[in-house]
């Protein structure tokens, strides 16, 4: 297909121009953002949002922002290599830098610094929005971040692991009502919360994970409504709809140190960051072991990992597994923090906004897992605080599920882009490896 | 037995769900042939056809109560009209969320992701633009008994379903079978890159398979919609219980899907009957772990190039 000159009327000519196709994605692209910014319609009025938005003086300004857009990516292109240049020139030192492990010690241990400072000079509704908002997250997302981003498989009900983990804290502390053999404080009830999810990721992932890989979304969809529908309709054993309450705080008693956990957040907030960094450790080291590795020549090319001796369905149950019980980690530890359970809660709606905050951040990365987590949900929080371009809270999964899209196109490898990662997607693109673990063994190799 | 009891009143009501099953699992199933992919955002456009046929009742009938000829054709409008929207939605999802990355041979995570988001985008933006709340599609029929058979009574509301349906599948099977559109998307499936060597225009099949099955699922949204009305949430469910019935049917194979999806909806009623109403989408999830488990090829196999 060699780029004959277009022919034609004059209508065609502009149609197969790149430019002016950009052009009209642009504009398209502002007009959609003046929808979605735009007021609500309503039931009685189903149309009245479009009009309020499309029919109104502020629209010329998206359009002018789709115009300005198109305007900076024909600037860029034009000049690719000049902004090459300079890009390279800007990043050079922190690219040389960021590699020695020095360096890297440093930056860790200030973000560490600050981490422990900051927050202690909130006030208690940030600090609350700290612990239920983020810290939790932040550790959901860095389990996800195992099986997306180190393994390549899609789970799409990984909340219910979350509420696994919650619900067994409700159990071993005594607040369902079905009881157990005897009472535990929140501590001891932290390992037997981790296995439950992993057990209950394991019997879900073993049969699944032998089928292609998409199936495992399809199925985790459907296990996170059944977690839902279960918890909610069996009312004698979880409490139903109306949820558990009285899960107990965490509480120390140990070599004559009494120490309680309430319900001021700040606390919750320490103890939660002295997980978040176990975690971070462990991840990073099974990152770069023979488990890690695996991993990643399974993610690259199944058959070769197949062939080499990696027993793949093993690996893949076990980061399905390991996420399983990160994220029943973190439903037991919120659980305690606002000693409450709620199915309504437990949507899958909250997977998919964690996939976002892993895909956000970059896929494999755990700085980009803990940093997509933290800006993703801190900014709606901020936004609701002080409101900008009328957003509200309701419409977040508007904004969210154009940002995956978006990113897709643009930038799959995230915002801070595991180097490996990015590399593995460019090999994809020209045909060389898979870059996820989703065609499977019976899968067609397309 | 707990189902024997009121046995054919449950096949006839499983036989309805069962055909709005069967249309929607046919996008599945035409999008998996040529892309090998699964389409997350078909629940949306199945919520489009609803909306679609919604706007166009609400002007065309009003508060008026259509009978005989005029119900017939209010219906078909309806049809035709949730049929636009769906293929209308389906044909910019393939646009938007799919070509850019299948230009650039992107990973099929990156499908995936990109698909759920446009799914979250469509139908949120939909809940805020059209209102949170259920709206009732104005009724083209007045809905009573029209005949029994074994002593379970058949409502007008089933008889529209199984008539429409009927013919939507009759006709998507022919033009797959048949037309030069049809022998494209089954080249398409056996082998894409062949096919596009043998001079058949690939992104073209893709954006036209994308259009039939938002045909049928916006169709589907329209039926779905007259009995239980239409809210932006409405995709979710069906179209998860759809996809299943595909993969019952033989992903890719198109009278598998409408075979699996008969099935699901029969089996989905009379599990009903066994347990209670709240534990309806247990059974049909249950049902898809249960067919993943023991024959994921499905009761047909896996075959849109090889289908009729």
């Amino acid at each position: 297909m060699t780029a004959a000159p277009p022919r034609g009327s004059a209508l065609r000519r502009l149609w197969t121009s790149e430019d002016a196709r950009r052009g009209f994605a642009c504009v398209v692209g502002g007009l959609v953002l003046a929808v979605m910014t735009g007021p609500e319609g309503s039931s009685t009025a189903p149309t009245s949002g479009f009009t309020g938005s499309l029919f109104h003086a502020r629209v010329i300004g998206f359009i002018v922002f789709g115009l300005v857009l198109w305007g900076l990516i024909t600037v860029r292109r034009r000049y690719a290599t000049q902004v090459r240049a300079f890009s390279d020139k800007v990043t050079a030192a922190p690219r040389r830098l960021l590699p020695d492990k020095r360096v890297r010690a440093v930056v860790y241990l200030a973000v560490l610094a600050f981490a422990i400072a900051y927050p202690a000079t909130l006030n208690s509704f940030w600090q609350e929005v700290l612990v239920d908002q983020i810290g939790v997250y932040v550790l959901l997302a860095i389990g996800l971040n195992v099986v997306v981003g180190y393994a390549g498989l899609l789970d799409l009900g990984y909340i219910a692991f979350f509420a696994i983990g919650a619900y067994s804290a409700a159990y071993w502390t005594g607040a369902l009502p079905i009881h157990p053999p005897f009472h535990l404080n929140p501590f001891y009830a932290i390992p037997l919360a981790i296995i439950a999810a992993m057990l209950a990721g394991v019997v879900l992932g073993a049969p699944t994970l032998r089928l292609r890989g998409d199936y495992l979304a399809i199925v985790t969809l459907g296990f996170g409504e059944i977690i839902q529908i279960v918890a909610t309709n069996l009312q004698g054993v979880t409490g139903g709809a109306q949820g558990v309450i009285g899960i107990p705080h965490f509480s120390i008693h140990l070599l004559g140190i009494h120490y309680a956990w309430g319900i001021n957040s700040l606390p919750y907030y320490y103890l939660l960051l002295g997980f978040v960094v176990l975690v971070l450790f462990a991840f990073h080291f099974l990152e770069n072991s023979r488990v890690g590795r695996a991993w990643v020549a399974i993610r690259e090319d199944e058959v070769a990992a197949e062939s080499s001796g990696i027993n793949v369905l093993k690996y893949k149950v076990m980061a399905f597994a390991i996420g399983a019980s990160t994220s029943g980690f973190a439903g037991m530890l919120e659980a305690s923090k606002i000693s409450f359970v709620e199915p309504a809660d437990l949507t899958v709606q909250l997977s998919i906004l964690i996939l976002v905050l892993v895909i956000f951040g970059g896929m494999g990365s755990l700085p980009g897992a803990v940093v997509g987590a933290a800006v993703l949900q801190w900014l709606p929080q901020y936004l609701r605080v002080h409101p900008l371009l009328g957003f509200q809270q309701q419409d977040i999964y508007i904004y969210l599920g154009a940002l995956l899209v978006v990113m897709m196109i643009f930038r799959p490898e995230g915002i801070i882009p595991s180097r490996r990662r990015k590399r593995e997607i460019g090999l994809a693109e020209h045909g060389v490896g898979h870059a996820d673990a989703l065609s499977g063994q019976s899968g067609p190799v397309a | 037995m707990c189902f024997t009891q009121n046995f054919w009143n449950l096949v006839v009501s499983g036989l309805a769900d069962g055909f709005l099953y069967a249309l929607i699992a046919i996008g599945y199933t035409l999008v998996y042939g040529v892309l090998q992919l699964i389409n997350f955002a078909h629940s949306e456009v199945f919520m489009s056809g609803g909306f679609a046929s919604y706007f166009i009742l609400n002007a065309a009938i009003g508060t008026s109560q259509p009978h005989g000829i005029g119900s017939l054709a209010f219906l078909a409008l309806g049809t035709v009209g949730g049929g636009l929207g769906g293929a209308l939605v389906a044909f910019l999802l393939e646009r938007v969320a799919y070509r850019p990355l299948r230009r650039r041979n992107a990973p099929r995570l990156a499908f995936l992701i990109s698909a759920i988001g446009a799914s979250y985008f469509i139908y949120n933006i939909a809940g805020k633009e059209f209102g949170r709340n259920a709206l009732e599609i104005p009724s083209p029929f007045t809905n009573g008994p029209v005949f029994s058979i074994f002593g379970a009574t058949v409502q007008t509301y089933y008889v529209v379903i199984a008539v429409s349906a009927v013919i939507m599948l009759v006709l998507v099977d022919r033009v797959v079978a048949m037309t030069r559109l049809g022998k494209g998307i089954r080249a398409v499936a056996q082998d894409a890159e062949t096919a596009s060597l043998m001079g058949v225009n690939i992104d073209r099949v893709i954006s036209q398979t994308f259009i039939i099955g938002g045909i049928l699922g916006g169709a589907a949204g329209f039926l779905f919609g007259l009995n239980a009305g239409v809210v932006y949430t409405m995709g979710f469910t069906p179209a998860l219980k759809a996809f299943t019935a595909a993969v019952l049917g033989g992903i890719g194979n198109i009278r598998g899907a409408m075979i699996g999806g008969l099935l699901l909806g029969i089996v989905e009623n009379l599990g009903v009957a066994c347990t209670q109403a709240s534990w309806r989408d247990v059974v049909a999830f249950g049902i898809l772990v249960l067919v993943l488990l023991v024959r994921p090829t499905g009761i047909l196999g896996e075959q849109l190039g090889r289908a009729a």
